[in-house]
């Protein structure tokens, strides 16, 4: 299957960089997203996928290059105007940073705080304003008997859906996964991924998720993306992605020979930080 | 001498500082001319004596009592006003001078741009300066400005913790998790809502402690400021301590004591309802 050609592009990267002092997280990547496309990033530990996803999500500027985002440069807005459009990304965190004491309805209604008014805000602390809504997303997770309970009383795995209802209610535009399923059980993790893909199949969103698993990357997305040392090492369908690539993608130096792990084994279960 | 082998490295380091702390104490000890052999001489012991003996019973009159209440409840009144108007000004401070809410921390790892960092500077300038004038020096001005009463002691604590409040504030605002609100800034979400959102469900169980911690501290200074015109507990103690009523003073001591507890206990149900 060839994907279509790219009719708008919802978030384009041209010659981005991301440099933490000397460290360079993303090295001159350009790609495009088109609306409705779904793809995976995958990649070494360490390889910049996060960084990556974070320049999408327009949360770190890029030290150089040039990022668009729903037509526009993010950098280039008033504060305001990028406040809005952020409100039309969704990212989903890999560890959801959600305050221990905070209720799981809260955290979830959270999502639309962009574009609710301070008022609604405040009132939804105290009444919250959705309760069906928030029930809704849960539900589709499976956890919508967790709906009062505190985050602090969840487990890694019961946050990281916390996080993806979170987004769903959200209703962004471009919904961006930083390994999303990291602390969840393989069957939990292949739901999960389903449930964001069959969203974004019928909402037409953009869905982009970076993944440890490659097997759950073949199985789900169309297209693939490998990240290796900050730069696109290849952006291909996921059919043709072959043995060779993904052994060029892992291949790791500084492991002993003989107790690497063999990349390409489609049941393989590689360390997930 | 211990062996190489079982030689902590830590230990040259602690003595030496161990050694500078005690030279730098001493000179402090000599300039405010502590010294407590003062206190065992004969002369002075029979003072204090008199003055302590005098103590107990602690004075119970009817009549006393029912001033001893209303000086009490002016003290608290004095406190929690002060602390209201304090609270008030605080919390918008806070805000503005924390960088917890600063939305360029956000998308920088939590450094605050230039700009940010130069517009929060005056608001803690404004901070400092408030709390840098001790209350009962307010006070005192206070008193010369809208005459002997309670109203001059409101003012004074107001002002001076207003800058205690609003500094601890923004200092607890920074100090918890910041992950919360930049992911909630970076979603779009208004500086306030990621606040309230973000911030505030780990923030509240210190600042709730802090701030019945001061109103205690506010309890405190209202009597000190009593002395001076300000009213309240402070005004009876100043005159029972001059007519040398032991009995008088020890009640209202006791009250202290009682008032003190209060406090700790509220804080303590508080922390315990939000923690």
């Amino acid at each position: 299957m060839t994907s279509a050609v790219p009719s708008e592009a919802v978030i384009a990267l041209q010659g981005a960089s991301l440099r933490h002092g000397a460290v360079r997280a993303v090295e001159g990547v350009t790609l495009r997203i088109a609306q409705g496309e779904r793809v995976a990033i995958i990649g070494p530990s360490g390889a910049g996928k996060s960084s990556l996803l974070h320049l999408m999500a327009t949360a770190t500027r890029p030290s150089s290059g040039r990022l668009e985002v729903l037509g526009q440069q993010p950098w280039a807005l008033s504060t305001g105007a990028r406040q809005c459009l952020r409100a039309q990304v969704g990212l989903v965190h890999q560890a959801p940073p959600l305050p221990p004491r905070q209720r799981v309805v809260t955290a979830v209604l959270a999502g639309r705080l962009g574009q609710w008014g301070l008022g609604r805000s405040l009132l939804n602390l105290l009444y919250p304003c959705d309760v069906p809504g928030a029930r809704q997303a849960l539900a589709e997770l499976g956890l919508a008997d967790k709906l009062f309970v505190q985050c602090g009383q969840l487990s890694g795995g019961q946050l990281q859906r916390v996080g993806i209802a979170r987004v769903l209610y959200q209703q962004p535009r471009i919904v961006l996964a930083d390994e999303p399923v990291s602390a969840m059980d393989p069957v939990l993790a292949d739901h999960s991924l389903a449930l964001l893909n069959r969203h974004a199949q019928a909402t037409g969103v953009a869905l982009v998720a970076s993944l440890h698993a490659v097997d759950l990357a073949l199985a789900h997305f169309p297209r693939v993306i490998g990240i290796r040392e900050g730069r696109v090492l290849f952006d291909c369908p996921a059919q043709a992605v072959t043995d060779e690539l993904l052994q060029a993608l892992y291949a790791n130096e500084q492991l002993v020979a003989g107790r690497g792990v063999d990349a390409t084994s489609p049941h393989v279960q590689l360390p997930r930080c | 001498m211990l062996s190489a082998s079982r030689r902590d490295p830590a230990m040259v380091p602690r003595v030496l500082i161990g050694l500078l702390a005690i030279a730098v104490l001493w000179p402090g000890i000599q300039l405010s001319e502590l010294n407590p052999a003062v206190l065992l001489q004969a002369e002075n012991r029979e003072q204090m004596a008199r003055f302590t003996g005098a103590f107990w019973p602690p004075a119970h009159e009817r009549d006393f009592l029912e001033l001893l209440l209303e000086a009490t409840l002016q003290t608290l009144a004095v406190a929690t006003a002060g602390m209201v108007l304090a609270w008030l000004l605080a919390v918008p401070a806070a805000l503005l001078a924390s960088r917890a809410l600063s939305l360029s921390a956000a998308s920088r790892g939590g450094r605050p741009g230039v700009w940010s960092r130069l517009v929060r500077l005056p608001v803690r300038g404004v901070l400092i300066f408030l709390r840098s004038v001790p209350e009962i020096v307010w006070a005192l001005l206070f008193v010369r400005a809208v005459g002997l009463g309670p109203t001059a002691g409101v003012l004074a604590i107001a002002i001076t913790y207003s800058g205690m409040l609003g500094k601890v504030y923004a200092e607890i605002f920074e100090s918890v998790d910041q992950r919360p609100a930049h992911a909630l800034l970076q979603a779009g979400s208004g500086r306030l809502a990621a606040f309230f959102y973000g911030i505030l469900p780990n923030a509240a169980s210190e600042a709730v402690s802090y701030t019945v911690y001061r109103w205690e501290c506010a309890v405190r200074a209202s009597v000190v400021m009593g002395f001076v015109g300000a009213g309240g507990l402070g005004q009876q103690i100043d005159l029972s301590m001059r007519m040398f009523a032991g009995a008088e003073v020890a009640s209202m001591l006791l009250t202290f004591l009682v008032l003190v507890m209060l406090a700790d206990g509220l804080s303590r149900l508080l922390r315990w309802r939000l923690a």
